[in-house]
């Protein structure tokens, strides 16, 4: 057997053991991804083969905890893609302030930076007191940093950008309090906001939603993967809810495109249909 | 013998290998993937830094496309670009790589992977900080064919050489023969 075969059925098996002990689901993820990390792990545990990390996933929990930690990619930023963030205030917010009350779900948070641009937001178009954001990640770790609201403070130069090209008015330091090297948000900004564990591979809707952010974790999954957390969005989403993907995400793909409508092309903003649109 | 190409080019390559796929006919026989330093809020098409003068086709990767022979393919700035197992492409917003996303050593060991001994893969000299010679050492375990632009044919030569250092380069080329050595 080849070494590349070899690998790829040493993967496999690894996976399988992880769904099977712990339920997380890596099985349908995009390989080449997957195949990195897992040998960044087998590196830093200082063994030889990707099958010797299986008996130490299967009988140290604390081992595998570590494990998922890097399986799940936590890069993000405040007000990524700024772009899209003034779409949003443009032209999706003035929209959802005709309902009483909002839900947000914006599922792959990672650790939080996304979700607290969303609640700065809604707080500067007065719409924080009436709206939830259910801000859900698989990975707990990354999901204790996000509740925390401290980030490094080297950071804080790009999110000012990002914060003024997304047409924050402003002075974005109103927003955080710098000390020792970190900066820690507004505890104002923490209060729409509910952080939870949810796995897109394996869990199902929870609420009904206006809008659904989910930026940069479907380019991870394969197609039928995406495709099942594309089902959860819509089954989530009210009727002419929103929906915002990453760059280079779309739904041109997946049998869900006919039930949406793409309403920006660029930052990938698309709108369920009405139940009478598309009989 | 081959099935596919890929090439590194970090910032600041001169003219000639930069545009080196975008001379290339149509009918070109293996896809070429190209990796492509970038800064990271450069916004524009990167297959604009391929400089196509004829009529090969240049795709910017936005999704899980097929890598298909007659195609030069590259990624915008912030995404890596490894080729999949299945012959496809599955962009990623990981970690930077050497300082680099896309990164060539990203590109170049997923690619090893994938095609083994059928790869050829070719590191441009530029501004340098390694990337790449990982990626070149892995295409040589794999049997592949690694080529490096010669380091002195450019006024910033570090990249090349830290990968000539790693001794898993099988040639040396000036930019004119890299060229001809795809066709």
């Amino acid at each position: 057997m080849e070494t590349t075969e070899l690998e790829k059925l040493e993967v496999n098996l690894l996976l399988e053991a992880v769904f099977q002990r712990y339920g997380h689901d890596f099985r349908q993820y995009a390989r080449a991804s997957v195949h990195r990390r897992i040998n960044n792990i087998r590196n830093h545990a200082g063994l030889e083969t990707v099958s010797e990390l299986i008996p130490r996933v299967l009988h140290e929990p604390l081992f595998f905890k570590q494990m998922l930690g890097e399986m799940s990619i936590t890069v993000t930023t405040m007000f990524r893609d700024p772009g899209l963030f003034l779409y949003l205030r443009d032209k999706v917010l003035p929209y959802l302030k005709s309902y009483p009350s909002l839900k947000i779900w914006h599922a792959g948070c990672a650790t939080g930076q996304e979700a607290y641009s969303l609640s700065i937001l809604l707080q500067e178009e007065n719409l924080a007191k009436r709206t939830v954001i259910y801000a859900t990640d698989f990975n707990d770790a990354a999901l204790d940093t996000a509740k925390k609201g401290i980030y490094d403070l080297k950071d804080v130069k790009d999110y000012t950008k990002n914060y003024q090209a997304a047409g924050g008015h402003r002075s974005f330091s109103e927003y955080y309090h710098a000390e020792y090297g970190a900066m820690k948000l507004r505890q104002c900004l923490k209060a729409p906001i509910t952080f939870a564990n949810h796995n897109l591979a394996i869990d199902g809707v929870f609420s009904e939603t206006q809008l659904i952010m989910c930026r940069n974790v479907l380019i991870y999954f394969d197609k039928k993967l995406q495709d099942r957390a594309l089902n959860l969005f819509h089954e989530s989403l009210a009727e002419n809810g929103f929906l915002c993907l990453g760059r280079r995400e779309s739904i041109i793909c997946s049998p869900l495109r006919k039930k949406f409508v793409a309403l920006d092309e660029k930052h990938r903003v698309f709108q369920k249909k009405t139940g009478r649109q598309y009989v | 013998m081959f099935d596919a190409v890929v090439i590194g080019r970090p910032a600041g390559s001169i003219e000639v290998p930069a545009s080196l796929p975008g001379t290339l006919p149509q009918d070109y026989p293996l896809p070429i993937i190209v990796a492509i330093h970038l800064h990271p809020l450069y916004q524009g098409n990167p297959a604009r830094f391929t400089g196509s003068q004829t009529a090969i086709r240049i795709k910017e990767v936005l999704g899980k496309y097929p890598i298909e022979t007659g195609n030069v393919y590259t990624a915008a700035a912030n995404y890596h670009l490894p080729a999949e197992h299945d012959k496809t492409f599955a962009l990623t917003v990981d970690d930077r790589v050497n300082y680099a996303c896309p990164s060539i050593d990203v590109l170049f060991e997923s690619a090893a992977f994938v095609y083994g001994e059928s790869l050829t893969g070719i590191l441009l000299s530029g501004a340098a900080n390694g990337d790449g010679a990982r990626g070149l050492a892995v295409i040589k375990q794999s049997g592949g064919l690694t080529v490096v632009q010669a380091p002195e044919t450019d006024q910033s030569t570090a990249m090349p050489q830290a990968a000539v250092n790693t001794g898993s380069v099988d040639r040396i080329l000036q930019p004119m023969i890299l060229r001809d050595i795809l066709r």
